[in-house]
Order: structure tokens, then C-alpha cells, then sequence
């Protein structure tokens, strides 16, 4: 079926069952992916973010467990997704579902595996992981989107399975954003028309982020320009966006991101395909996609998609700290335990807690039970949130600021920053 | 009756009625492998039941979730009989590789572009071979 394809005695061994029936099984799924993906080569991948510990069904413990005792061991760093329910206190959010259930198995398993369990969707806030030029191996699509673009790690979006055949094996198809044709950028989004003082802002990116994701389609976009000092937040956001907005694997930030340095760099010296001016309009309509509520009593406020980081605990502290937020309104934080840990040096969870925020860790409130009894009014600063909540957590959401979304927490109440919004309303 | 050529992306023989679908589905969000059911409201076979059918698509959208749908879906027996994309990618046949290691249930995927696939969409009843004929 793939006699095109190219393996290396390494590789040959392993789909011979030299090392073991996992390794075996692993290869055959690499081969057939490569076969799939028109690849005639493999390449070595030095890193995996593995997505498929979230549990979504049996099928999946039951693969884990098959590698398992099948021998399988990751050779290469293997960093946890979230997981769907959190390991650390699910006595309080739980509930005893076959669900939670299967989900703490599987997790339970992916450590047995050999994982590191860092259980978040952000491992690129955690030291310790790949660098520019790297290839790896990545699933979940904000974590592809900012490994490709403001690491300039190299990945294309692996699904659950292949994720961990990948991740098991060492390697990879090497094809699409593996490879240089497939990292240029194709498609232009010029800035120039947008105020400097919005580009100032935090909602600039989740917007600039969704925009782009609902008109770049398949061509991977650049922006011309960004900051040079946008920090790693606003390349989070835009990064998460764009993915769940359109699907966006790969982007240039001109002027910010390694692979973009200048528009000719970035470009690989053609022209865009494409350009497309991004207006306070398409800005405005943007908003208006992240919004499907009125303004009114807010039953949650939901931060820290993709997980919270430690500059972001740095901004929000002084916002809450001595206030108490509005006892008809729940305020989850969604972090990492390694950033919680770091905040927690610094007195920040315990200021937080006392003024009533909760912090979840592991998972994410968007997938988690804690808000699976949420019917009311929601809002959250994560355009990612904001863009899938409507449809499948059934909740009207508001999407504002940072600073927004702590003083409606406070109030209980959607606040409203009006000179933030008086350029998009 | 018609023999059309596709490519294998994962190979069996099936047969059945053929359920066409206008867009690209996700098999994590879209589809709710409990019941075979397309769940996303924004797809216009939405409220369809794949269980059983030979499923011709455009191809899967979204979610790198699809290959545990698909898994789940054929484990529990809600899934079709076999999928016949336009544009073939790596997850649906992973999550069919997958089912038959844990299962041992089989079901074919395959690629076919061209004319041949708008020839599917009025088609009531095909078979599919493992060499990747489908015969309508």
C-alpha cells in the first residue's frame, strides 16, 4: 500500500515486531498515517503533547491499556494534556460517573506510560520544552498553533492515537508543516488600519485571533505587523483563536514570531496569495461572534482558556485582591499545577481564594463537570471559550477583558470598560 | 451497476445503504458515538443516524477527537459499515486501525476524488471490496 515509503533500520525493526508487539502496532499506525498523508519519509520527533489522555470513551482506555501491556514505554518527552476531570480534589467536583471514572483511569494509565503529567493545554508556559526547529508531535490545536508559530517548533495536528503512536516510535510523517514549502506563510492580514492604542489591549488579539481564523481558510496567515513586544499571552491568544475560530495550524506574527523576521522572510520571497486588511469593522464583527448574551446577571466568569499563565495571575491579582466577588457568581480559574504552584509562592492563589475564586487544575472549566450545571449567562476573556461554549455547553456567553471580567465578578453583573469598546461598538 | 476505483485508506468489504452528507462532520462533538447520531447543529444532516450505512462525506472537520469517535462508534456498534471520503486524512482510518487491534470489527475507509464521488450522491445501495471498489 505504501511501498513509496522510505524506513530506516530503526523503523523497519519496529514494524517487523523486533521491539515488541507496541511498537509494532505503533509503526503500523505511523505507516499507514504517512501513507495517508502522501509522506515518502519519516522524520525523528524529539517532544509529544499527548491529547489522547482526555477521556472520550471507552475506546480510549482501552488502547492505553492495550500499549501498556503491551510493553509500550515513551522514549521521547511525552507531556499530559488536560484530562477531563482534575486528579487533585475530585471529592469536590467530581461526580461518580462512569465518566469520571474512566477518565481518572486513563489518565492514571498515560503516567504508567511514561509521561510527564503536566496535565494542560499550555505546556509551552512550563520550561524545559522544544525550540526552534525542533519537530514534535501535537494534538491539541492551541497548543499546535503556538508551538508552530511563536516557538517555531515544528508539528502538524495529530489526532488521538496517532499522537501516541508518534509519540512512542520517535517518529513522524514527514510532511506539511513538517517541512520548509509547508511553513510559509501564504495569505497577508494587514494591521495598519487598527488604532496603536487598541493594539494595546488584550481583547485586540483574541479578536485579530478569531478574524483570522474565520478568513484564512486552509492558507496559513501572517500578520503584518505585530508588536515586537507582544508578550507570550497575546501569541497564546491569537494562537487559540485562530485555531478555534478556523482550524489555523501554523501563522507568522511579522516582526514578533522567529520564522517571520520580515514580510519576505516570512513569505519564503513570493507573494501573498491574499491580503486582507483587518478593520475596527472586522474587529467589531469578531466581538460580535464571541457574543451570544445581553449584558445582565452573569451566573460564571470563566478564565484560563488555554490555561491561565503566571503573567496572567500577575495581572488579575491586584484587580480582586481585599474584594469579594459576588456570592450569586462563581469565578474558575483553569491552570496548570505548575503555574499554580508558581503563584502560590507569591501569596497570589490564597488572595485570590479569599476573595472567592476557585482554581482548577488539570482540566479545563470548559470540558469539566463543574460547569456542566450551568445554564446562566457566562463570561470569559478566551475567545476560544467563547467560540464553543454556545454550542456545546449550551450557555449564553459574553466575551470582554481581563479587567472586565473581574469586576463583573465582583458586581455579579456584566461591566462594561467603555472606553475599551467605544472604537467596536 | 457501476464499479468506481478508490483509494484504500483502510482495508475490508462492507455493504449497505449509502447516507450522503453534504459537509465535513466531526466524530468528536459532532457525532455522538452512544447512538450513532450526528449532534452538530450546524450540520445539515443533523439528526442523522450513520449506524449501519456506507458514509460518503467530504471528509472530517475539526478535532483531532475524530479517531476516538470513530474507535467508540465502532466498539459500541453505532458505527457505519464503511466511510468513503473525498478528502482522505489520517483519523478517520486510525480510528478504524485502532477498533480492529482492540475489537477485531472492521471498517473500511476509503479516498475517492473526482467524479466518481458525485456519483455516490444519489446512490441507494453500494458494496465495498478490499482492493477499494466500490460497486453501486
Amino acid at each position: 500500500m505504501s511501498a513509496s515509503l522510505n524506513l530506516n533500520d530503526d523503523c523497519a525493526a519496529m514494524l517487523y515486531g523486533d521491539q515488541g508487539p507496541a511498537l509494532q502496532f505503533a509503526m503500523q499506525l505511523v505507516k499507514r498515517a504517512a501513507s495517508a498523508m502522501g509522506a515518502s519519509e519519516l522524520v525523528p520527533v524529539s517532544f509529544a503533547h499527548i491529547d489522547a489522555c482526555f477521556y472520550a470513551g471507552r475506546a480510549h482506555v482501552d488502547f492505553a491499556r492495550f500499549m501498556l501491556e503491551a510493553g509500550a514505554k515513551f522514549n521521547i518527552p511525552a507531556w499530559t494534556n488536560n484530562g477531563l476531570v482534575s486528579l487533585t480534589d475530585e471529592n469536590i467536583r467530581d461526580p461518580k460517573t462512569e465518566m469520571a471514572r474512566g477518565a481518572k483511569e486513563l489518565m492514571q494509565l498515560y503516567a504508567k506510560l511514561g509521561c510527564r503529567t503536566v496535565w494542560t493545554c499550555a505546556p509551552y508556559q512550563l520550561p524545559g520544552g522544544p525550540v526552534l526547529g525542533d519537530h514534535i508531535v501535537v494534538g491539541e490545536s492551541n497548543a499546535v498553533s503556538f508551538y508552530n508559530a511563536a516557538v517555531g517548533a515544528r508539528t502538524n495536528k495529530y489526532g488521538d492515537y496517532l499522537d501516541v503512536a508518534c509519540g512512542l516510535t520517535g517518529y513522524a510523517p514527514l510532511s506539511g508543516l513538517h517541512t520548509d514549502a509547508g511553513r510559509r506563510a501564504q495569505i497577508l492580514f494587514d494591521t495598519s488600519a487598527v488604532p496603536d492604542t487598541l493594539k494595546q489591549q488584550d481583547i485586540y488579539f483574541h479578536l485579530l485571533g478569531t478574524f483570522i481564523g474565520q478568513s484564512a481558510g486552509k492558507q496559513i496567515p501572517a500578520i503584518d505587523a505585530l508588536d515586537p513586544d507582544a508578550g507570550e499571552d497575546a501569541l497564546k491568544a491569537i494562537s487559540a483563536a485562530a485555531a478555534a475560530a478556523g482550524g489555523v495550524e501554523h501563522w507568522h506574527g511579522i516582526g514578533r514570531t522567529p520564522e517571520a523576521p520580515d514580510r519576505q522572510t516570512a513569505f519564503a520571497g513570493l507573494d501573498p496569495v491574499k491580503r486582507v486588511p483587518v478593520t475596527l469593522d472586522t474587529l467589531s464583527a469578531a466581538r460580535r461572534s464571541l457574543t451570544s448574551a445581553s449584558d445582565g446577571p452573569v451566573e460564571m466568569v470563566a478564565l484560563g482558556t488555554p490555561h491561565f499563565s503566571f503573567t496572567e495571575f500577575a495581572d488579575l491579582v491586584p484587580m480582586l485582591q481585599g474584594r469579594k466577588i459576588n456570592p450569586a457568581t462563581k469565578l474558575y480559574i483553569s491552570t496548570s499545577r505548575h503555574v499554580r504552584d508558581l503563584a502560590a509562592q507569591n501569596g497570589w492563589i490564597d488572595a485570590l481564594e479569599k476573595a472567592g475564586a476557585e482554581i482548577i487544575v488539570d482540566t479545563c472549566t470548559y470540558f469539566s463537570p463543574a460547569v456542566r450545571g450551568c445554564r446562566g449567562r457566562v463570561m470569559t476573556n478566551a475567545a476560544k471559550w467563547a467560540w464553543y461554549a454556545p454550542g456545546m455547553l449550551g450557555v449564553e456567553v459574553c466575551f470582554g477583558s481581563l479587567a472586565e471580567c473581574a469586576e463583573t465578578a465582583v458586581r455579579g453583573e456584566v461591566w462594561r470598560d467603555a472606553n475599551l469598546w467605544r472604537e467596536l461598538d | 451497476m457501476a464499479v468506481l476505483q478508490a483509494r484504500v485508506l483502510y482495508e475490508g468489504t462492507a455493504d449497505g445503504p449509502v447516507l450522503w452528507l453534504d459537509e465535513p462532520l466531526s466524530f468528536w462533538g459532532g457525532f455522538d458515538p452512544a447512538t450513532g447520531i450526528i449532534v452538530d447543529n450546524n450540520h445539515p444532516q443533523n439528526g442523522k443516524c450513520l449506524t449501519g450505512t456506507i458514509l460518503v462525506l467530504p471528509g472530517t472537520r475539526g478535532s483531532g477527537g475524530t479517531p476516538g469517535g470513530v474507535a467508540e462508534a465502532i466498539r459500541l456498534g453505532t458505527a457505519p459499515r464503511a466511510v468513503i471520503m473525498q478528502a482522505g486524512d489520517a483519523n478517520v482510518m486510525i480510528g478504524a486501525a485502532v477498533a480492529e487491534k482492540l475489537y477485531g470489527l472492521i471498517c473500511p475507509v476509503l479516498e475517492l476524488s473526482g467524479a466518481g464521488f458525485a456519483s455516490l450522491r444519489h446512490a441507494g445501495q453500494a458494496s465495498v471490496t478490499s482492493e477499494g471498489q466500490i460497486i453501486v
